[in-house]
């Protein structure tokens, strides 16, 4: 267990102590006994970039499942680095944000701050393992505490719709992901990243190659709610405003591109992934930025831009992998599609979680989020007024703001793929920088919603719950940090390229020598046009919201993907519950009648496909006159219970049959079953006398009735045991161990009765748990007859 | 109309010991002749039945004040025990011995240890049988 373990398992160890502490200093904000971890632990991380920054890696290996070759191998390269500071880093910002936020005496602390710490330390392990099944294991981690962070209100209704959506849509796709990591391990024979990575093109080949992807990529698109898969995120919008801006905006979700990154060198080598990331990420894109502006919860739109940003750093990655995926074109650029796509993930991290904590704010001074009922906020919250300016202009990619830059080398990106010349690329991938410049523009419009629908306009008190006011400073810390982060990299872009991202984009794209250069001025360029053609209308729709608002009717609101996300859930419960209906019907006619048709079929099948019938005469011994006799007798008298009217008809009946058969074993030589085949007969002949003597005297005594699909089964069933035993009989492979009891009854066990001898002494075994039947029947009878509570309450009701 | 059972009860005083005499001698010869604890256990049940047609329950279970639940635990304990009781002679369960042995009145007597297993075989059917008719029978 080296430092490193230590540090990914840390949070975990303080997550037990956190409830302890709660009880003890009841009078301190819990949160501040978990802050100085994340602190820590961020200037633990920091301590590696001089290591990463020299494109070297550690490698601190733990047994934990030697058998299947499942070690805790903690990983730390350039990508896992960026993820482990940006959760750490982000970490403490929102612990910190959260100790204002959430009050002392009315919210659950302890369970908040233990769900919390469970999900740093899963999402630590997640981007800091080199074996998959470790990976796994935190990543389900995260689904669940992020499940139980959603649902941390739980009495509210919402609350536990999003908690549920969320964990059914993630936990759909981590289980596909399972699978597509038992299909690399069967393709490589190892759990190991590293080791996976090195046979990447024997993996090409194989013909698991691309289930495996497909797996891989679900699990990374339901985590990072890519299209179609990104209902959950607004949904998870209920959770408490510091857990969105942890989970589902800076880290959570990003685990899923994180995923993609990490896979990029195994997987990149086949175009199909190329396009799946890049066209997925490209949908998404445009998808959320469009249902972004149609919303009026301040945090809803925020989810839908999370989304359509997560789509804008994907749709990078899979560009990016071209890189790796065609020789004969100019690498670097590629590689710097890859390079904006880790940038702007970085950037997304810091705007994005201040403008969720700016919001947060809003909510939490004025009792609302909706941008409907807010707006002249400006002058009663001068700073978080400015906060929102600096994070919705980097969002929606203004200078000098950050966002600026990356938008500026996606553009690049969009623009260079139309020079892609497979799958006729040159004219659908025309779609690649048109689709990404609309989206923008959409980005630009739900940015200035976001800001001046809130901000600026008519000052509504009336509507809101409480008299606004400039938030506490505490608050205001962790979005001051963030801001200034996305004014700095804004202006000093390159202080992360050599640090940061360089050594991220070594894991992503090895053995691809990439000069990060991140130039504030491209010079004339399409991209620069670009921006100013997002700008311009941007400001133009913007001013004419109120103009074309209705294209969001034109598309049917059962037309959407929630809609068939509930009424699939709702279908699949109904339907599940009609076909159980229909089978479990209650009735035990109906069961005995599937045993008994399932016992046909699955013999008869066995019979014909082995071709099994055969029928031999050769060892029966002749029949004689009083078998055909008894055997008459049994047969008529079978054949009348079936028939007669009278139950007390068929009880005699019944004893007949057992007498006859007690005669049987007369005649065939077993005096000792004819005797007690007599004496059994006689009891429970008695005994039937006994029950139907007891039945109600109104009912009526009617003849069986005839039913079709009886007759069929038990002709069936009488069929096939007839043709088992034949053919049985027929193929009598081994001679009897008879012979070793007719020799040593008397030298051995010093009996002459045979058959008592094998019931005492040779398989005594038997008998000795017989009896117990016997006795276990004597007394279920003793119980069932003198303890009757249940009966006696009814009269007593009666 | 007050019925007369006495050519029923007559009968029954005789054929009763019969009947047990009969059911021991399958018992005892189990070992050699057809027979054993389970039919002669069934018998001997019949002789107490015969006894409760005869007369009624609560005489016999003055005649005879045997609780059948113990009888067949005490039963399966003999079983249990004669199996079990192997173990103590460090050799598998269930094995059983057998010798002759000189008694002082019997003289030369075979003894089998398979009896005492088949005595706890009776004791669990007459035990059985008489807990499931008597259990019936008492029933309103």
């Amino acid at each position: 267990m080296s430092l490193l373990h230590l540090a990914i398992l840390s949070p975990f160890l303080l997550a037990i102590f956190i409830p302890i502490l709660y009880k003890l200093f009841r009078k301190v904000h819990t949160g501040w006994f978990v802050l100085p971890l994340p602190i820590l632990l961020f200037s633990y991380f920091l301590s590696f970039i001089s290591i990463t920054s020299t494109h070297q890696t550690i490698t601190e290996s733990v047994p934990w499942i030697p058998a299947l070759g499942v070690d805790f191998i903690a990983k730390v390269d350039g990508l896992g680095l960026l993820f482990a500071l940006l959760i750490t880093g982000i970490g403490s910002l929102v612990v910190l944000y959260s100790i204002y936020y959430l009050a002392k005496d009315k919210e659950k602390l302890n369970t908040f701050y233990v769900y919390l710490l469970l999900f740093m330390g899963a999402m630590l392990g997640v981007v800091l393992s080199d074996n998959l099944i470790v990976l796994y294991t935190f990543w389900e981690f995260t689904s669940f505490s992020s499940f139980l962070l959603i649902g941390f209100w739980y009495d509210r209704e919402k609350s536990r719709y999003g908690a549920q959506k969320s964990m059914l849509i993630t936990v759909f796709g981590g289980l596909s992901m399972l699978g597509g990591i038992i299909l690399l391990y069967i393709m490589t024979g190892s759990f190991n990243i590293s080791e996976i990575i090195d046979q990447a093109a024997a993996i090409s080949t194989s013909p698991l190659f691309i289930p495996a992807l497909v797996c891989i990529l679900l699990g990374a698109f339901t985590k990072s709610a890519q299209f179609p898969f990104h209902i959950w995120l607004p949904d998870a919008m209920e959770a408490p405003t510091p857990v969105s801006a942890y989970l589902h905006s800076a880290t959570m979700v990003k685990a899923g591109i994180y995923l993609v990154a990490r896979m990029t060198p195994v997987f990149a080598s086949e175009g199909l992934w190329l396009w799946l990331v890049a066209g997925f990420g490209i949908v998404t894109l445009f998808w959320g930025s469009f249902n972004a502006v149609k919303q009026t919860d301040l945090k809803a739109i925020l989810a839908f831009s999370t989304v359509s940003q997560l789509g804008m750093i994907m749709s990078l990655l899979g560009l990016g992998a071209a890189a790796l995926h065609f020789d004969d074109i100019d690498n670097s650029f590629f590689g710097a599609a890859t390079a904006a796509a880790v940038f702007h993930l970085f950037n997304h991290a810091t705007f994005k979680g201040s403008l969720f904590m700016v919001v947060g704010i809003v909510d939490h001074e004025t009792g609302t989020r909706d941008i409907r009922k807010l707006g002249g906020l400006m002058n009663f919250m001068p700073i978080t007024f400015t906060l929102a300016i600096i994070g919705t202009f980097s969002m929606a990619g203004l200078p000098p703001f950050n966002g600026f830059l990356s938008k500026e080398m996606f553009f690049t990106g969009m623009i260079r793929v139309t020079e892609l010349n497979i799958f006729n690329f040159e004219t659908w991938g025309m779609l690649f920088p048109v689709i990404a410049w609309i989206a923008s523009v959409f980005t630009f419009i739900y940015s200035m919603i976001l800001v001046f629908k809130t901000f600026t306009g008519k000052y509504q008190p009336e509507k809101l719950e409480k008299k606004p006011h400039e938030a506490p400073m505490g608050m205001l810390i962790s979005p001051i940090v963030l801001a200034s982060l996305v004014i700095i990299i804004g202006f000093f872009p390159n202080i992360l390229s050599n640090s940061i991202i360089s050594p991220a984009l070594e894991s992503i794209l090895p053995n691809n020598d990439i000069d990060v250069h991140i130039s504030f001025w491209h010079g004339f360029k399409p991209e620069l046009f670009m921006t100013i053609g997002v700008i311009a209308l941007g400001i133009l729709l913007f001013l004419t919201l109120p103009k074309w608002r209705k294209v969001y009717n034109i598309f049917p609101k059962k037309l959407t993907f929630n809609r068939l996300y509930d009424s699939g859930l709702e279908m699949i419960q109904h339907a599940s519950n009609k076909l159980t209906k229909t089978y479990m019907n209650g009735s035990i006619r109906s069961y005995l009648v599937y045993i008994f048709a399932f016992f046909i079929f699955i013999l008869a099948t066995t019979i014909a496909v082995k071709n099994a019938f055969t029928f031999d005469t050769s060892n029966i011994s002749s029949i004689g006159f009083y078998e055909v006799l008894l055997a008459l007798a049994v047969v008529i008298g079978s054949i009348s219970i079936l028939f007669v009217k009278s139950r007390m008809t068929a009880i005699i009946l019944l004893g007949a049959v057992g007498y006859t058969v007690s005669l049987f074993y007369v005649l065939f030589r077993a005096p000792d079953l004819a005797l007690t085949q007599l004496v059994i007969e006689t009891i429970s002949v008695a005994l039937f006398l006994l029950c139907f003597y007891h039945l109600p005297k109104n009912r009526n005594e009617e003849r069986n009735r005839f039913k079709l699909t009886n007759a069929i089964i038990s002709i069936g069933v009488g069929a096939i045991v007839t043709v088992i035993a034949l053919s049985a009989h027929s193929n009598k492979v081994f001679d009897s161990i008879a012979e070793y009891y007719v020799e040593n009854t008397y030298t051995e066990a010093a009996g002459k009765n045979m058959v008592n001898v094998i019931l005492v002494d040779f398989r005594g075994f038997d008998t000795l748990f017989e009896i117990t039947v016997l006795t276990i029947a004597a007394l279920g009878i003793f119980a069932m007859i003198k303890l009757r509570m249940g009966g006696k309450k009814k009269n007593e009701n009666k | 109309m007050k019925t007369n059972d006495l050519i029923l009860q007559t009968t029954t005083k005789v054929v009763l010991f019969i009947i047990i005499l009969f059911s021991f001698h399958i018992f005892f010869a189990g070992h050699y002749t057809p027979g054993g604890g389970f039919v002669g256990g069934l018998l001997t049940s019949g002789a107490i039945i015969l006894l409760m047609l005869a007369f009624d329950m609560k005489t016999v279970s003055l005649i005879l004040p045997v609780n059948y639940i113990y009888m067949a635990a005490t039963g399966l304990l003999f079983a249990g025990g004669t199996a079990a009781g192997a173990l103590l002679f460090n050799v598998p369960l269930l094995t059983h011995a057998f010798g002759h042995v000189d008694l002082p009145i019997l003289g030369d007597t075979a003894l089998h240890t398979a009896t005492i297993f088949d005595l706890g075989v009776f004791l669990v059917v007459v035990g059985v049988t008489m807990t499931i008719i008597q259990t019936i029978g008492e029933d309103e």
